[in-house]
Protein backbone atom coordinates (compact mmCIF):
# COMPACT_ATOMS: atom_id res chain seq x y z
CA UNK A 1 0.00 0.00 0.00
CA UNK A 2 1.19 3.44 -0.90
CA UNK A 3 0.19 5.85 1.83
CA UNK A 4 1.59 8.95 0.20
CA UNK A 5 1.30 10.06 -3.41
CA UNK A 6 4.67 10.93 -4.94
CA UNK A 7 5.73 14.60 -4.79
CA UNK A 8 5.57 16.58 -8.00
CA UNK A 9 8.78 18.20 -9.20
CA UNK A 10 8.79 22.00 -8.73
CA UNK A 11 8.46 22.65 -12.50
CA UNK A 12 5.14 20.83 -12.43
CA UNK A 13 4.02 22.40 -9.18
CA UNK A 14 4.52 25.96 -10.43
CA UNK A 15 3.20 25.19 -13.95
CA UNK A 16 6.43 26.41 -15.51
CA UNK A 17 5.76 24.98 -18.95
CA UNK A 18 2.26 26.35 -19.65
CA UNK A 19 3.21 29.78 -18.31
CA UNK A 20 6.37 29.89 -20.41
CA UNK A 21 4.44 28.93 -23.56
CA UNK A 22 1.80 31.59 -22.96
CA UNK A 23 4.44 34.30 -22.45
CA UNK A 24 6.31 33.17 -25.56
CA UNK A 25 3.19 33.28 -27.74
CA UNK A 26 2.16 36.73 -26.49
CA UNK A 27 5.68 38.07 -27.11
CA UNK A 28 5.69 36.60 -30.62
CA UNK A 29 2.31 38.15 -31.42
CA UNK A 30 3.28 41.60 -30.16
CA UNK A 31 6.65 41.65 -31.93
CA UNK A 32 5.20 40.41 -35.22
CA UNK A 33 2.49 43.07 -35.21
CA UNK A 34 5.18 45.65 -34.39
CA UNK A 35 7.53 44.48 -37.12
CA UNK A 36 4.91 44.27 -39.85
CA UNK A 37 3.54 47.68 -38.91
CA UNK A 38 0.00 46.53 -38.24
CA UNK A 39 -1.86 49.38 -36.59
CA UNK A 40 -4.70 47.95 -34.57
CA UNK A 41 -5.91 51.42 -33.64
CA UNK A 42 -6.57 52.16 -37.31
CA UNK A 43 -9.23 49.47 -37.34
CA UNK A 44 -11.26 51.45 -34.82
CA UNK A 45 -10.59 54.98 -36.14
CA UNK A 46 -11.59 54.02 -39.70
CA UNK A 47 -14.55 51.94 -38.61
CA UNK A 48 -16.88 54.68 -39.83
CA UNK A 49 -16.05 53.96 -43.48
CA UNK A 50 -17.00 50.37 -42.96
CA UNK A 51 -20.42 51.25 -41.57
CA UNK A 52 -20.85 53.69 -44.46
CA UNK A 53 -20.24 50.87 -46.94
CA UNK A 54 -22.61 48.63 -45.04
CA UNK A 55 -25.28 51.33 -45.12
CA UNK A 56 -25.02 51.64 -48.88
CA UNK A 57 -25.25 47.88 -49.26
CA UNK A 58 -28.27 47.67 -47.01
CA UNK A 59 -30.66 48.41 -49.86
CA UNK A 60 -30.21 45.46 -52.22
CA UNK A 61 -31.36 46.12 -55.78
CA UNK A 62 -33.63 43.11 -56.08
CA UNK A 63 -34.41 43.83 -59.73
CA UNK A 64 -30.77 42.91 -60.43
CA UNK A 65 -31.48 39.34 -59.33
CA UNK A 66 -32.71 37.98 -62.72
CA UNK A 67 -29.51 39.26 -64.34
CA UNK A 68 -27.22 37.32 -62.00
CA UNK A 69 -29.12 34.04 -61.94
CA UNK A 70 -27.38 32.76 -65.07
CA UNK A 71 -23.82 33.64 -64.03
CA UNK A 72 -24.53 32.26 -60.57
CA UNK A 73 -25.70 29.05 -62.18
CA UNK A 74 -22.53 29.05 -64.24
CA UNK A 75 -20.47 29.52 -61.06
CA UNK A 76 -22.07 26.48 -59.45
CA UNK A 77 -21.46 24.42 -62.58
CA UNK A 78 -17.84 25.53 -62.66
CA UNK A 79 -17.42 24.62 -59.01
CA UNK A 80 -19.00 21.18 -59.46
CA UNK A 81 -16.92 20.43 -62.56
CA UNK A 82 -13.68 21.66 -61.04
CA UNK A 83 -14.20 19.90 -57.73
CA UNK A 84 -15.16 16.62 -59.38
CA UNK A 85 -12.16 16.59 -61.71
CA UNK A 86 -9.82 17.58 -58.88
CA UNK A 87 -11.22 15.05 -56.41
CA UNK A 88 -11.16 12.22 -58.97
CA UNK A 89 -7.49 12.95 -59.68
CA UNK A 90 -6.82 13.17 -55.96
CA UNK A 91 -7.89 9.57 -55.25
CA UNK A 92 -4.92 7.76 -56.84
CA UNK A 93 -2.50 10.37 -55.53
CA UNK A 94 -3.84 10.19 -51.99
CA UNK A 95 -3.57 6.39 -52.03
CA UNK A 96 0.08 6.68 -53.12
CA UNK A 97 0.78 9.33 -50.47
CA UNK A 98 -0.69 7.32 -47.56
CA UNK A 99 2.03 5.94 -45.32
CA UNK A 100 0.02 2.86 -44.32
CA UNK A 101 -0.45 1.74 -47.94
CA UNK A 102 2.82 2.72 -49.60
CA UNK A 103 5.87 1.59 -47.68
CA UNK A 104 8.33 2.88 -50.28
CA UNK A 105 9.46 6.12 -48.66
CA UNK A 106 10.85 7.60 -51.89
CA UNK A 107 7.69 7.09 -53.90
CA UNK A 108 5.57 8.47 -51.08
CA UNK A 109 7.92 11.40 -50.56
CA UNK A 110 7.90 12.20 -54.26
CA UNK A 111 4.12 12.20 -54.45
CA UNK A 112 3.86 14.36 -51.33
CA UNK A 113 6.35 16.83 -52.77
CA UNK A 114 4.18 17.17 -55.88
CA UNK A 115 1.10 17.68 -53.73
CA UNK A 116 2.89 20.29 -51.58
CA UNK A 117 3.93 22.12 -54.74
CA UNK A 118 0.39 22.15 -56.07
CA UNK A 119 -0.92 23.44 -52.74
CA UNK A 120 1.67 26.19 -52.66
CA UNK A 121 0.37 27.76 -55.87
CA UNK A 122 -2.28 30.32 -54.87
CA UNK A 123 -5.58 29.94 -56.73
CA UNK A 124 -5.41 33.53 -57.97
CA UNK A 125 -2.03 32.88 -59.57
CA UNK A 126 -3.41 29.71 -61.20
CA UNK A 127 -6.40 31.65 -62.50
CA UNK A 128 -4.16 34.34 -63.95
CA UNK A 129 -2.06 31.69 -65.70
CA UNK A 130 -5.01 29.80 -67.13
CA UNK A 131 -6.82 32.93 -68.26
CA UNK A 132 -3.64 33.69 -70.21
CA UNK A 133 -3.64 30.17 -71.68
CA UNK A 134 -7.35 29.51 -72.32
CA UNK A 135 -8.54 33.10 -72.66
CA UNK A 136 -11.27 34.75 -70.65
CA UNK A 137 -14.09 32.38 -69.80
CA UNK A 138 -15.12 29.50 -67.61
CA UNK A 139 -12.61 26.96 -69.01
CA UNK A 140 -9.86 28.82 -67.17
CA UNK A 141 -12.01 28.86 -64.06
CA UNK A 142 -12.72 25.12 -64.16
CA UNK A 143 -9.07 24.21 -64.66
CA UNK A 144 -8.05 26.52 -61.82
CA UNK A 145 -10.63 25.05 -59.47
CA UNK A 146 -9.69 21.49 -60.49
CA UNK A 147 -6.03 22.02 -59.64
CA UNK A 148 -6.83 23.94 -56.47
CA UNK A 149 -9.23 21.21 -55.25
CA UNK A 150 -6.78 18.49 -56.28
CA UNK A 151 -4.11 19.93 -53.98
CA UNK A 152 -6.42 20.43 -51.06
CA UNK A 153 -8.47 17.24 -51.37
CA UNK A 154 -5.43 14.96 -51.81
CA UNK A 155 -4.05 16.06 -48.47
CA UNK A 156 -7.40 15.62 -46.71
CA UNK A 157 -7.88 12.24 -48.41
CA UNK A 158 -4.52 10.74 -47.54
CA UNK A 159 -4.92 11.83 -43.95
CA UNK A 160 -8.25 9.97 -43.88
CA UNK A 161 -6.66 6.89 -45.45
CA UNK A 162 -3.99 6.89 -42.76
CA UNK A 163 -6.63 6.47 -40.04
CA UNK A 164 -8.40 3.39 -41.47
CA UNK A 165 -8.64 -0.01 -39.79
CA UNK A 166 -5.88 -2.16 -41.30
CA UNK A 167 -7.59 -5.44 -40.34
CA UNK A 168 -9.67 -5.86 -43.51
CA UNK A 169 -6.55 -5.22 -45.60
CA UNK A 170 -4.77 -8.05 -43.83
CA UNK A 171 -7.78 -10.30 -44.39
CA UNK A 172 -7.92 -9.54 -48.10
CA UNK A 173 -4.17 -9.99 -48.45
CA UNK A 174 -4.33 -13.35 -46.69
CA UNK A 175 -7.11 -14.36 -49.10
CA UNK A 176 -4.73 -13.86 -52.01
CA UNK A 177 -6.04 -10.54 -53.32
CA UNK A 178 -3.72 -8.21 -55.22
CA UNK A 179 -3.02 -4.58 -54.28
CA UNK A 180 -5.67 -2.97 -56.46
CA UNK A 181 -8.36 -5.38 -55.28
CA UNK A 182 -7.34 -4.81 -51.66
CA UNK A 183 -7.72 -1.05 -52.11
CA UNK A 184 -11.08 -1.48 -53.80
CA UNK A 185 -12.55 -3.91 -51.26
CA UNK A 186 -10.88 -2.95 -47.99
CA UNK A 187 -9.83 0.71 -48.29
CA UNK A 188 -12.47 2.50 -50.35
CA UNK A 189 -15.54 1.37 -48.36
CA UNK A 190 -13.88 2.62 -45.18
CA UNK A 191 -13.18 6.10 -46.50
CA UNK A 192 -16.05 6.69 -48.89
CA UNK A 193 -18.28 8.70 -46.59
CA UNK A 194 -15.45 10.94 -45.48
CA UNK A 195 -14.48 11.37 -49.12
CA UNK A 196 -17.98 12.56 -49.90
CA UNK A 197 -17.95 14.86 -46.92
CA UNK A 198 -14.61 16.43 -47.90
CA UNK A 199 -15.76 16.65 -51.49
CA UNK A 200 -18.79 18.69 -50.45
CA UNK A 201 -16.66 20.86 -48.19
CA UNK A 202 -14.35 21.58 -51.11
CA UNK A 203 -17.32 22.28 -53.34
CA UNK A 204 -18.52 24.88 -50.86
CA UNK A 205 -15.09 26.52 -50.76
CA UNK A 206 -14.95 26.46 -54.56
CA UNK A 207 -18.27 28.25 -54.95
CA UNK A 208 -16.85 31.06 -52.83
CA UNK A 209 -13.45 30.90 -54.53
CA UNK A 210 -14.97 31.08 -57.99
CA UNK A 211 -16.59 34.42 -57.16
CA UNK A 212 -13.10 35.79 -56.64
CA UNK A 213 -11.73 34.03 -59.73
CA UNK A 214 -14.27 35.92 -61.82
CA UNK A 215 -12.21 39.00 -61.03
CA UNK A 216 -9.47 37.68 -63.27
CA UNK A 217 -11.91 36.88 -66.05
CA UNK A 218 -12.32 33.22 -65.17
CA UNK A 219 -16.07 33.31 -65.68
CA UNK A 220 -19.06 33.06 -63.38
CA UNK A 221 -20.58 35.45 -60.88
CA UNK A 222 -17.22 37.07 -60.09
CA UNK A 223 -17.33 39.05 -63.32
CA UNK A 224 -20.54 40.70 -62.15
CA UNK A 225 -19.23 41.22 -58.65
CA UNK A 226 -16.24 43.06 -60.02
CA UNK A 227 -18.40 45.15 -62.35
CA UNK A 228 -20.75 46.27 -59.57
CA UNK A 229 -17.85 47.17 -57.29
CA UNK A 230 -16.11 49.16 -60.02
CA UNK A 231 -19.29 51.11 -60.61
CA UNK A 232 -19.68 51.69 -56.85
CA UNK A 233 -23.10 50.12 -57.27
CA UNK A 234 -23.18 48.63 -53.79
CA UNK A 235 -26.86 47.73 -53.87
CA UNK A 236 -26.05 45.31 -56.70
CA UNK A 237 -23.04 43.99 -54.78
CA UNK A 238 -25.36 43.25 -51.88
CA UNK A 239 -27.64 41.16 -54.10
CA UNK A 240 -24.69 39.17 -55.43
CA UNK A 241 -23.35 38.52 -51.94
CA UNK A 242 -26.76 37.49 -50.63
CA UNK A 243 -27.37 35.18 -53.61
CA UNK A 244 -23.97 33.56 -53.10
CA UNK A 245 -24.77 33.17 -49.42
CA UNK A 246 -27.97 31.30 -50.31
CA UNK A 247 -26.05 28.96 -52.62
CA UNK A 248 -23.41 28.27 -49.97
CA UNK A 249 -26.12 27.61 -47.40
CA UNK A 250 -27.93 25.20 -49.72
CA UNK A 251 -24.70 23.29 -50.40
CA UNK A 252 -23.99 23.24 -46.68
CA UNK A 253 -27.47 21.85 -45.99
CA UNK A 254 -27.12 19.19 -48.68
CA UNK A 255 -23.70 18.15 -47.43
CA UNK A 256 -24.92 17.93 -43.83
CA UNK A 257 -27.82 15.77 -44.95
CA UNK A 258 -25.63 13.51 -47.09
CA UNK A 259 -23.11 13.09 -44.32
CA UNK A 260 -25.84 12.01 -41.91
CA UNK A 261 -27.32 9.57 -44.42
CA UNK A 262 -23.95 8.13 -45.45
CA UNK A 263 -22.62 7.71 -41.95
CA UNK B 1 0.67 -43.69 -41.87
CA UNK B 2 3.53 -41.99 -43.70
CA UNK B 3 1.59 -39.68 -46.02
CA UNK B 4 3.32 -36.38 -46.74
CA UNK B 5 2.38 -33.74 -44.19
CA UNK B 6 0.41 -30.74 -45.50
CA UNK B 7 2.65 -28.34 -43.58
CA UNK B 8 6.16 -28.97 -42.43
CA UNK B 9 8.50 -26.72 -40.44
CA UNK B 10 12.22 -27.42 -40.72
CA UNK B 11 14.57 -25.47 -38.44
CA UNK B 12 12.48 -22.32 -38.79
CA UNK B 13 13.91 -19.23 -37.12
CA UNK B 14 12.57 -15.73 -37.04
CA UNK B 15 14.54 -12.84 -35.63
CA UNK B 16 13.00 -9.38 -35.79
CA UNK B 17 15.03 -6.42 -36.99
CA UNK B 18 15.42 -5.16 -33.44
CA UNK B 19 16.99 -8.47 -32.45
CA UNK B 20 13.98 -9.98 -30.69
CA UNK B 21 13.71 -13.70 -31.25
CA UNK B 22 10.28 -14.47 -32.72
CA UNK B 23 10.66 -18.16 -33.48
CA UNK B 24 13.49 -20.48 -32.50
CA UNK B 25 14.28 -23.68 -34.34
CA UNK B 26 10.71 -24.78 -35.02
CA UNK B 27 10.57 -28.37 -36.23
CA UNK B 28 7.33 -30.22 -36.69
CA UNK B 29 4.94 -31.59 -39.29
CA UNK B 30 1.22 -31.14 -39.55
CA UNK B 31 -0.58 -34.04 -41.26
CA UNK B 32 -3.47 -33.38 -43.59
CA UNK B 33 -6.82 -33.05 -41.83
CA UNK B 34 -5.46 -32.38 -38.36
CA UNK B 35 -7.09 -30.00 -35.88
CA UNK B 36 -4.05 -28.46 -34.25
CA UNK B 37 -4.24 -26.03 -31.36
CA UNK B 38 -1.26 -23.85 -30.50
CA UNK B 39 -1.19 -22.61 -26.91
CA UNK B 40 1.15 -20.25 -25.13
CA UNK B 41 1.37 -16.90 -23.37
CA UNK B 42 0.94 -13.62 -25.22
CA UNK B 43 4.16 -12.88 -27.03
CA UNK B 44 5.20 -16.54 -27.15
CA UNK B 45 5.16 -16.38 -30.96
CA UNK B 46 1.81 -18.02 -31.70
CA UNK B 47 0.63 -15.34 -34.14
CA UNK B 48 4.04 -15.17 -35.78
CA UNK B 49 4.09 -18.94 -36.26
CA UNK B 50 0.64 -18.87 -37.84
CA UNK B 51 1.49 -16.03 -40.18
CA UNK B 52 4.66 -17.67 -41.46
CA UNK B 53 2.46 -20.38 -42.99
CA UNK B 54 0.79 -17.98 -45.44
CA UNK B 55 3.86 -15.74 -45.65
CA UNK B 56 2.17 -12.79 -43.99
CA UNK B 57 5.38 -12.87 -41.95
CA UNK B 58 8.75 -13.81 -43.40
CA UNK B 59 11.13 -16.17 -41.65
CA UNK B 60 14.83 -15.52 -41.14
CA UNK B 61 16.11 -19.03 -41.78
CA UNK B 62 14.90 -22.58 -42.17
CA UNK B 63 12.23 -23.92 -44.46
CA UNK B 64 8.46 -24.23 -44.51
CA UNK B 65 6.94 -26.68 -46.98
CA UNK B 66 3.27 -26.75 -47.84
CA UNK B 67 2.04 -29.82 -49.72
CA UNK B 68 5.72 -30.69 -50.12
CA UNK B 69 6.55 -27.39 -51.86
CA UNK B 70 8.97 -24.93 -50.27
CA UNK B 71 7.12 -21.61 -50.05
CA UNK B 72 9.95 -19.14 -49.44
CA UNK B 73 10.54 -18.30 -53.11
CA UNK B 74 6.94 -17.49 -53.99
CA UNK B 75 6.34 -14.01 -55.35
CA UNK B 76 3.44 -12.13 -56.91
CA UNK B 77 0.87 -14.44 -58.41
CA UNK B 78 2.39 -17.64 -57.03
CA UNK B 79 2.25 -16.17 -53.51
CA UNK B 80 -1.37 -15.11 -54.01
CA UNK B 81 -2.25 -18.63 -55.17
CA UNK B 82 -0.59 -20.04 -52.05
CA UNK B 83 -2.60 -17.68 -49.87
CA UNK B 84 -5.78 -18.57 -51.69
CA UNK B 85 -5.64 -22.14 -50.44
CA UNK B 86 -4.96 -21.01 -46.87
CA UNK B 87 -7.90 -19.32 -45.18
CA UNK B 88 -7.32 -17.03 -42.23
CA UNK B 89 -9.57 -16.03 -39.31
CA UNK B 90 -8.66 -13.15 -37.02
CA UNK B 91 -9.31 -12.09 -33.45
CA UNK B 92 -10.93 -8.85 -34.63
CA UNK B 93 -12.86 -10.53 -37.48
CA UNK B 94 -11.37 -8.00 -39.94
CA UNK B 95 -14.57 -7.49 -41.86
CA UNK B 96 -15.16 -4.28 -43.78
CA UNK B 97 -17.78 -3.00 -41.36
CA UNK B 98 -19.39 -0.54 -43.72
CA UNK B 99 -19.90 -3.12 -46.46
CA UNK B 100 -22.70 -5.64 -46.71
CA UNK B 101 -22.31 -9.21 -45.50
CA UNK B 102 -22.66 -10.33 -49.13
CA UNK B 103 -19.80 -8.13 -50.27
CA UNK B 104 -17.61 -9.26 -47.38
CA UNK B 105 -18.24 -12.91 -48.15
CA UNK B 106 -17.72 -12.49 -51.89
CA UNK B 107 -14.44 -10.67 -51.23
CA UNK B 108 -13.05 -14.06 -50.17
CA UNK B 109 -13.42 -15.16 -53.79
CA UNK B 110 -11.54 -12.31 -55.50
CA UNK B 111 -8.37 -14.32 -56.04
CA UNK B 112 -10.29 -16.48 -58.52
CA UNK B 113 -11.04 -13.48 -60.73
CA UNK B 114 -9.01 -11.06 -62.82
CA UNK B 115 -8.69 -7.67 -61.11
CA UNK B 116 -11.12 -5.82 -63.36
CA UNK B 117 -13.83 -8.37 -62.76
CA UNK B 118 -13.47 -8.23 -58.97
CA UNK B 119 -13.49 -4.45 -59.04
CA UNK B 120 -16.65 -4.31 -61.11
CA UNK B 121 -18.15 -6.97 -58.84
CA UNK B 122 -18.77 -9.33 -61.77
CA UNK B 123 -19.07 -12.52 -59.77
CA UNK B 124 -20.60 -15.50 -61.51
CA UNK B 125 -24.05 -16.78 -60.52
CA UNK B 126 -22.34 -19.94 -59.28
CA UNK B 127 -20.17 -17.95 -56.90
CA UNK B 128 -23.10 -15.87 -55.65
CA UNK B 129 -24.84 -19.14 -54.89
CA UNK B 130 -21.67 -20.31 -53.21
CA UNK B 131 -21.72 -17.19 -51.03
CA UNK B 132 -25.23 -18.03 -49.89
CA UNK B 133 -24.19 -21.62 -49.19
CA UNK B 134 -21.14 -20.49 -47.21
CA UNK B 135 -23.40 -18.32 -45.08
CA UNK B 136 -25.80 -21.22 -44.66
CA UNK B 137 -22.96 -23.30 -43.29
CA UNK B 138 -22.46 -20.75 -40.53
CA UNK B 139 -26.26 -20.35 -40.18
CA UNK B 140 -26.35 -16.70 -41.20
CA UNK B 141 -27.94 -16.79 -44.65
CA UNK B 142 -30.71 -14.44 -43.50
CA UNK B 143 -28.10 -11.70 -42.94
CA UNK B 144 -26.99 -11.74 -46.58
CA UNK B 145 -27.90 -8.11 -47.24
CA UNK B 146 -27.24 -6.74 -43.75
CA UNK B 147 -24.34 -4.41 -43.14
CA UNK B 148 -21.47 -6.09 -41.31
CA UNK B 149 -21.49 -3.59 -38.43
CA UNK B 150 -25.12 -4.43 -37.66
CA UNK B 151 -24.03 -7.91 -36.55
CA UNK B 152 -22.84 -9.04 -33.13
CA UNK B 153 -19.24 -10.11 -32.58
CA UNK B 154 -20.04 -13.81 -32.86
CA UNK B 155 -22.01 -13.25 -36.04
CA UNK B 156 -19.19 -11.20 -37.52
CA UNK B 157 -16.75 -14.01 -36.84
CA UNK B 158 -19.10 -16.44 -38.58
CA UNK B 159 -19.25 -14.12 -41.60
CA UNK B 160 -15.45 -14.10 -41.57
CA UNK B 161 -15.51 -17.91 -41.64
CA UNK B 162 -17.95 -17.82 -44.57
CA UNK B 163 -15.60 -15.42 -46.36
CA UNK B 164 -12.74 -17.85 -45.83
CA UNK B 165 -14.84 -20.75 -47.16
CA UNK B 166 -15.17 -18.85 -50.45
CA UNK B 167 -11.45 -19.48 -50.99
CA UNK B 168 -12.03 -23.28 -50.98
CA UNK B 169 -9.18 -23.49 -48.49
CA UNK B 170 -7.22 -26.62 -47.71
CA UNK B 171 -5.91 -25.06 -44.53
CA UNK B 172 -7.58 -22.63 -42.13
CA UNK B 173 -5.44 -20.56 -39.79
CA UNK B 174 -7.34 -19.06 -36.88
CA UNK B 175 -5.51 -16.45 -34.80
CA UNK B 176 -7.24 -16.20 -31.41
CA UNK B 177 -10.62 -16.48 -33.13
CA UNK B 178 -12.59 -16.35 -29.91
CA UNK B 179 -10.55 -13.89 -27.83
CA UNK B 180 -13.17 -11.15 -28.18
CA UNK B 181 -16.25 -13.36 -27.86
CA UNK B 182 -18.41 -14.48 -24.93
CA UNK B 183 -18.44 -18.15 -23.80
CA UNK B 184 -21.59 -19.07 -25.73
CA UNK B 185 -20.53 -17.64 -29.10
CA UNK B 186 -17.09 -19.09 -28.45
CA UNK B 187 -18.64 -22.54 -28.52
CA UNK B 188 -20.55 -21.77 -31.75
CA UNK B 189 -17.43 -20.57 -33.53
CA UNK B 190 -15.25 -23.44 -32.30
CA UNK B 191 -17.96 -25.96 -33.27
CA UNK B 192 -18.07 -24.52 -36.79
CA UNK B 193 -14.29 -24.82 -37.12
CA UNK B 194 -14.42 -28.40 -35.85
CA UNK B 195 -17.19 -29.25 -38.31
CA UNK B 196 -15.23 -27.82 -41.25
CA UNK B 197 -12.31 -29.92 -40.10
CA UNK B 198 -14.33 -33.11 -39.88
CA UNK B 199 -16.76 -32.71 -42.80
CA UNK B 200 -14.50 -31.02 -45.36
CA UNK B 201 -11.19 -32.42 -44.19
CA UNK B 202 -9.74 -28.91 -43.90
CA UNK B 203 -6.57 -28.79 -41.84
CA UNK B 204 -7.27 -26.32 -39.03
CA UNK B 205 -4.64 -24.57 -36.93
CA UNK B 206 -5.98 -22.47 -34.08
CA UNK B 207 -4.13 -20.23 -31.64
CA UNK B 208 -5.78 -20.23 -28.24
CA UNK B 209 -5.19 -18.87 -24.78
CA UNK B 210 -7.55 -21.29 -23.13
CA UNK B 211 -6.14 -24.69 -22.26
CA UNK B 212 -9.63 -26.00 -21.51
CA UNK B 213 -10.83 -25.18 -25.02
CA UNK B 214 -7.68 -26.62 -26.51
CA UNK B 215 -8.29 -29.93 -24.75
CA UNK B 216 -11.91 -29.94 -25.85
CA UNK B 217 -11.34 -29.41 -29.57
CA UNK B 218 -7.79 -30.30 -30.53
CA UNK B 219 -6.45 -33.47 -32.13
CA UNK B 220 -3.04 -32.34 -31.03
CA UNK B 221 -1.68 -29.54 -28.90
CA UNK B 222 1.55 -27.64 -29.49
CA UNK B 223 2.85 -25.34 -26.75
CA UNK B 224 5.06 -22.37 -27.50
CA UNK B 225 7.21 -20.45 -25.04
CA UNK B 226 9.52 -17.61 -26.08
CA UNK B 227 9.35 -18.75 -29.69
CA UNK B 228 10.24 -22.37 -28.95
CA UNK B 229 8.12 -25.49 -29.13
CA UNK B 230 8.11 -26.72 -25.54
CA UNK B 231 5.20 -29.10 -25.85
CA UNK B 232 3.82 -31.31 -28.61
CA UNK B 233 1.36 -34.09 -27.81
CA UNK B 234 -1.55 -35.92 -29.39
CA UNK B 235 -4.72 -35.17 -27.45
CA UNK B 236 -4.84 -38.70 -25.98
CA UNK B 237 -1.48 -38.13 -24.31
CA UNK B 238 -2.16 -34.63 -22.98
CA UNK B 239 -2.15 -34.28 -19.21
CA UNK B 240 -3.05 -31.21 -17.23
CA UNK B 241 0.24 -30.98 -15.35
CA UNK B 242 2.33 -31.25 -18.52
CA UNK B 243 0.28 -28.58 -20.19
CA UNK B 244 0.65 -26.20 -17.28
CA UNK B 245 4.39 -26.22 -17.88
CA UNK B 246 3.80 -24.24 -21.07
CA UNK B 247 2.52 -21.38 -18.98
CA UNK B 248 5.40 -21.29 -16.55
CA UNK B 249 7.23 -18.07 -17.05
CA UNK B 250 10.74 -19.42 -16.67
Amino acid sequence: MITQIPRRPWTQRWHVKPIAWTILIVVLLVTSSHMTGVDVAMFFTNFGQFTDLLMRMSQPAWDYLPVIIRPLYETIQMAILGTTIGAALAIPFSVLAASNLVHNRWLRGGIRLVLDLVRTLPDLLLAAIFVAIFGIGSTAGVVTLAIFSFGMVSKLFYEVIETIDMGPLEALESAGANQLTIIWYAVLPQILNQFVSYFLYTLEINVRASTVLGYLGAGGIGVFLQRSLNEFNYSQTAVIILATLVVVMVIDGVSNHLRRVLL
Amino acid sequence: MEATPIISFKHVNKIYENGTVGLKDINFDIPRGEFLVVVGLSGAGKSTLLRTINRMHEITSGEIRIEDEPIDQYKGRALRLLRRKIGMIFQNFNLVKRSSVAKNVLSGRVSYYPTWKSILGLFSAVDRQKAVQSLQRVSLAEKFYARADELSGGQQQRVAIARTLMQDPKIILADEPIASLDPLTTKTVMDILKRLNQEDGITVIVNLHSVALAREYADRIVGLRAGEVVYDQQIADVTETDLNRVYQTV
